[in-house]
């Protein structure tokens, strides 16, 4: 073996690489900590551990400042892996060991799998109300959909990145192009008066537009607080403009209906919503409290669970701590709103979810055989060895 | 001889537990201790009036003692009493100073000058002391009269202050706060019973109860229309309005549930249930038992209030029997203060087995050992009972984690004393258990530590394994941490420790850093499971489960170090000391982000305490690393 790849691998074997790793993992994790206060939870998370670098913007220039939790949980993966290859021997000795490094190395694909493929949304239902969708917490749409017929609708649903993009958008269903004007990221509403002289200008021409205007917010990154990005949207036929729409996200800001080529059509811009194929009613929702107290005891949803198939037409009872999986995902309780009337539930989807528990398990184990070992020894050594008799 | 001697200090300290736990022989002619067994659905727990004295004592002013510095006796012999004049007299009660004010603004702003709050003694034995600083010579603790005459003022500045969030509060605006919810309670507590603006409360109920069906009758007849005795009609419409105020007022529901009513909590509050007279047609009997206790305690007839707290009690008896035998428990937990007794015993077993490194270490050793094994009893005996009383797993909150984890480590400590027999696990464990009961008591300041779950947390089985696990390892990585300052201390500025028990503390400190990545390991993910079976994911990088997974990752740092030989002696003990940090970071700082589904509580004291506790734990790892020819063990000469 040459002295380059001996040193190469001693460098990714070494006891050393491990502490500085750990090390490292320490201060990614506490930074991230405090910078929650800022970013919230979900940002953060991109920002340093489904990361290679955390970037610090020194102007526009984003630099890399520290390594990020991929890069970390890539080397510590390789060191883990080299040592367990060169440096240690598969004995009973060393099986507690063996245990928690390969629970460890399980552990850190599980985290990247979560990482990759973990999406979560969440479910408002009013009491009374069926929805076969859930929302995106973060990602917003510009739906249009043609309503002319009214078994079915037709939608198209344009994402919020092409909207912020502000090029023409052509799409073979629909008979127009759509502009984006303006966008905002995160915008507020105010009421507008078009009868007063000195209204604010605005550029929509039809709609809620004239009776209502946005200004851009700076965005939040509150936990409990989400963007809500308004455009100013114009549609233009071949025969030229049909008009500009002003749309928004805010939840209290309706889809706006009109005609074109003798069909219907409604135009929103809305929470990224994800279909299933099956649909819940909320039946009731309940809040407990302590007696006379507002300390919340329980949440709890009574929801009725129906498949078009016909497999599944049952009620389930989601509160806390029991929420319902189904599907491959699981709904839980996660807030209220609106005097109790409305439920909120988080959708969440983990395909690897079980590997965290394989892999708890093992290093679980290993730890106890280690230190099992080393404990025997340690009484062993301080009980005096009887007196050999030849 | 020599022998007895530790034999002499565990009866010694056996004897002050026990004093403890017999019951004080009352001074006073009413059964004040059967009415504080009386139970009240406060906080949604049916609990003593013995523990509401005691909690709001402790919330206004940090001790359960009514006194000012210039009374030679106490204002009153016990909690009980003072809350039995704030029921029942409450001009008396208004002019004791139990509302503690340190803010020199908030002082100012209420118009209390420096010369109100100097103490003058009598005796000029006391003026000496409090010249040399002995005795406080300016109060700290005023009446709510001193306090009236500003309420206004304080209101709208509690107003002010109110929207701003508790972390960027100004101290004045934290004192304002923190006195004016004192004073709401107050209100709260004084319109418990009966209103505080009548003198005979009794009186005005056996006149309603008479007034009732013909008031009634007439409030119809006039809502109707028809003809009807409008001094009746009008007199019930006031008292209807008198009652509904005393039931806005209060919170604290203090009748319990009519006969009929099915539901054990449907308790009322005494204005509700005056209220609900008028649709009975009959005044509650709860009601008018407690018009009655009032009564015989203005008049001061001992016997009638005696025998109306049995009778009233043995009305309840039949219905809330296994409620009382709790309430009846947790009057003796409260009178026997377990921790507070175990606090001066750790102090003693302490200041023992330091002394047992210079002389006598048989007898001072095995003194200590025994002093921290009652101690530790003692606090057992105490979180047992809590849990007994809650009907919960021993951590649910802040203040039963500090309980939990000093229990913890006094334990791991006894396992390390019973092997080594050097007084190091008697030390460490004197120190960490007094530190832990101290900064429980602290916690206890905001009320009643026993609270109610809130609905996230409301489940035994994660209680019971995730968060007892949890604590454990938090307990563990302390005492490696302590173990460590001791060796630091004691190896760099004396020459006690000598090669042996050098080389003992390392052990202790390796072994206890290995337990305490095993359990705090474990307990982290356990709690991954818990949010994975509760929310749909296993890890949500939240500030507790990150301050968490911190500490096994600093346990493992240590290890690896020590394995690759990164560390010898020196290195080890200056990064279990950081485990310390590490571990009070993830134990309090995460608290005081305000962020994430597990933070429960911030005070700004507590952040400064923080600070300085860091600080001083660098200030070790600067004289663990210092060269070992400077360390007073090891040189040699």
């Amino acid at each position: 073996m040459s002295d380059l790849i001996r040193q190469f691998r001693d460098f990714f074997v070494s006891l050393k690489l491990t502490v500085v790793l750990i090390a490292f993992s320490i201060l990614l994790i506490f930074a991230a900590t405090l910078d929650q206060v800022n970013l919230g939870i979900w940002a953060v998370q991109q920002k340093y551990f489904h990361s290679l670098f955390v970037m610090w913007r020194f102007g526009d220039i984003p630099v890399p400042i520290f390594p990020g939790g991929y890069l970390i949980g890539g080397f510590l993966l390789i060191n883990l892996i080299a040592a367990q290859v060169y440096r240690f021997k598969l004995t009973v000795k060393k099986s507690g060991i063996w245990l928690t490094h390969i629970g460890l190395i399980l552990l850190l694909i599980g985290e990247l799998l979560t990482g990759l493929w973990q999406e979560e949304f969440a479910l408002r239902l009013d009491e009374g109300e069926t929805k076969n969708f859930s929302e995106s917490y973060r990602s917003n749409e510009l739906a249009i959909t043609e309503t002319t017929d009214p078994k079915f609708d037709d939608v198209v649903a344009i994402p919020e990145k092409f909207v912020a993009r502000g090029e023409p958008i052509q799409q073979a269903k629909l008979p127009f192009r759509v502009v984006p004007k303006i966008y905002y990221p995160n915008a507020a509403l105010a009421a507008r008066d078009a009868n007063t002289p000195g209204a604010t200008a605005t550029p929509a021409t039809t709609g809620i537009g004239l009776q209502a205007t946005a200004t851009p917010l700076p965005l939040t990154y509150k936990q409990n607080e989400r963007n809500a990005p308004a455009a100013y949207i114009e549609l233009a036929g071949p025969e030229g403009p049909i008009g500009t729409w002003l749309v928004s996200a805010d939840p209290r800001f309706p889809p706006q209906s009109f005609e074109y080529a003798g069909r219907t059509w409604k135009i929103a811009f809305r929470f990224e919503r994800s279909y299933k194929p099956y649909s819940l009613t909320l039946l009731k929702f309940s809040h407990d409290r302590y007696a006379g107290t507002e300390i919340p005891k329980n949440f709890s949803s009574r929801i009725r669970l129906n498949s078009p198939d016909g497999r599944d037409d049952r009620e389930v009872l989601i509160y806390m701590n029991n929420p319902l999986r189904y599907a491959g995902l699981t709904f839980y309780q996660a807030g209220f709103e609106n005097d109790d009337k409305t439920t909120i539930l988080q959708v969440v989807r983990n395909p690897s979810w079980q590997l965290p528990y394989i892999a708890c398990a093992l290093m679980t184990l290993g730890l106890i055989v280690q230190f099992g070992i080393h404990l025997v020894a340690f009484i062993a050594r301080r009980r005096p060895a009887p007196t050999a008799v030849a | 001889m020599k022998k007895f001697i530790p034999l002499f200090v565990l009866l010694l300290g056996a004897l002050y537990l026990g004093s403890k736990i017999v019951p004080e022989r009352s001074t006073s002619q009413f059964d004040l201790a059967a009415f504080g067994e009386l139970p009240v659905l406060l906080n949604g727990r049916l609990k003593p009036l013995d523990t509401v004295a005691r909690s709001s004592l402790m919330q206004f002013q940090g001790r359960q003692r009514v006194s000012d510095p210039a009374d030679s006796e106490p204002r009153v012999n016990s909690p009980t009493e003072w809350l039995v004049n704030v029921f029942f007299i409450s001009s008396k009660a208004d002019s004791y100073p139990v509302f503690r004010i340190d803010s020199p603004d908030l002082l100012s702003l209420l118009g209390i000058s420096e010369e109100d709050a100097k103490v003058r003694y009598a005796s000029p034995a006391k003026q000496f002391m409090a010249v040399m600083g002995f005795l406080p010579s300016t109060r700290s603790r005023f009446s709510y009269e001193k306090i009236a005459p500003k309420i206004s003022e304080l209101e709208r500045q509690a107003k002010l202050a109110n929207p701003i969030e508790s972390a960027v509060r100004t101290p004045f605006q934290n004192a304002v706060v923190q006195l004016y919810g004192s004073l709401v309670q107050y209100q709260q507590l004084k319109h418990t019973l009966a209103p505080p603006t009548t003198d005979d409360f009794l009186a005005e109920l056996l006149r309603f109860q008479k007034l009732l069906p013909t008031g009634i009758a007439a409030v119809r007849a006039k809502q109707a229309g028809q003809p009807h005795d409008t001094e009746t009609a009008q007199s019930m419409i006031e008292l209807g309005q008198r009652y509904l105020f005393m039931s806005e007022v209060t919170s604290i529901l203090a009748i319990p549930p009519v006969s009929g009513v099915a539901d054990d909590n449907a308790w009322s509050t005494t204005g509700q249930s005056l209220l609900g007279a008028f649709q009975r047609g009959s005044v509650d009997s709860s009601v008018l038992a407690y018009a009655g206790l009032g009564y015989a305690w203005r008049q001061n007839q001992p016997e009638q209030f005696n025998k109306l707290v049995e009778l009233y009690r043995s009305q309840i008896q039949k219905r809330f029997e296994l409620q009382l035998r709790k309430t009846h428990a947790e009057v003796r937990f409260n009178a026997a203060e377990p921790f507070y007794a175990s606090m001066t015993l750790y102090v003693f077993a302490f200041l023992f087995a330091i002394v047992s490194w210079l002389k006598w270490p048989e007898i001072l050793g095995r003194s200590a050992f025994y002093l921290i094994l009652l101690a530790w009893l003692a606090t057992t005996a105490g979180i047992a009972t809590r849990m007994w009383l809650e009907g919960r797993p021993p951590v649910t909150n802040l203040y039963s984690s500090a309980l939990f984890i000093g229990w913890g480590s006094v334990g791991l400590c006894l396992i390390l004393e019973a092997i080594y027999k050097n007084a190091i696990g008697s030390v460490a464990a004197g120190l960490t258990g007094f530190a832990t009961l101290l900064i429980a008591h602290h916690l206890s300041l905001t009320g009643d530590t026993l609270e109610m779950m809130r609905a996230v947390l409301d489940s035994n089985f994660w209680l019971a394994t995730h968060v007892v696990i949890v604590t454990i390892g938090y307990s563990a990585t302390f005492l490696a941490g302590f173990l460590a300052i001791i060796y630091i201390l004691r190896g760099g500025f004396t020459r006690s420790l000598d090669h042996a028990s050098a080389e003992a503390l390392v052990r202790m400190v390796y072994g206890i850093i290995c337990f305490a990545t095993l359990f705090s390991f474990v307990g982290t993910v356990l709690g991954g499971i818990w949010a994975d079976q509760s929310w749909g994911r296993f890890w949500g990088w939240d500030p507790k489960e990150n301050g968490a997974l911190i500490i096994v990752l600093w346990n493992a740092l240590i290890l690896h170090a020590r394995w690759g030989g990164l560390i010898k002696a020196r290195g080890l003990m200056a990064l279990a000391v950081f485990g310390n940090v590490v571990t009070s970071w993830s134990w309090f700082g995460t608290n005081m982000l305000g962020v994430g589904l597990h933070s429960y509580g911030f005070t700004d004291s507590a952040f400064m305490a923080l600070i300085v506790f860091v600080v001083s734990q660098l200030a070790l790892i600067a004289l663990a690393v210092r060269p070992l020819t400077k360390w007073r063990s090891f040189q040699s000469d």
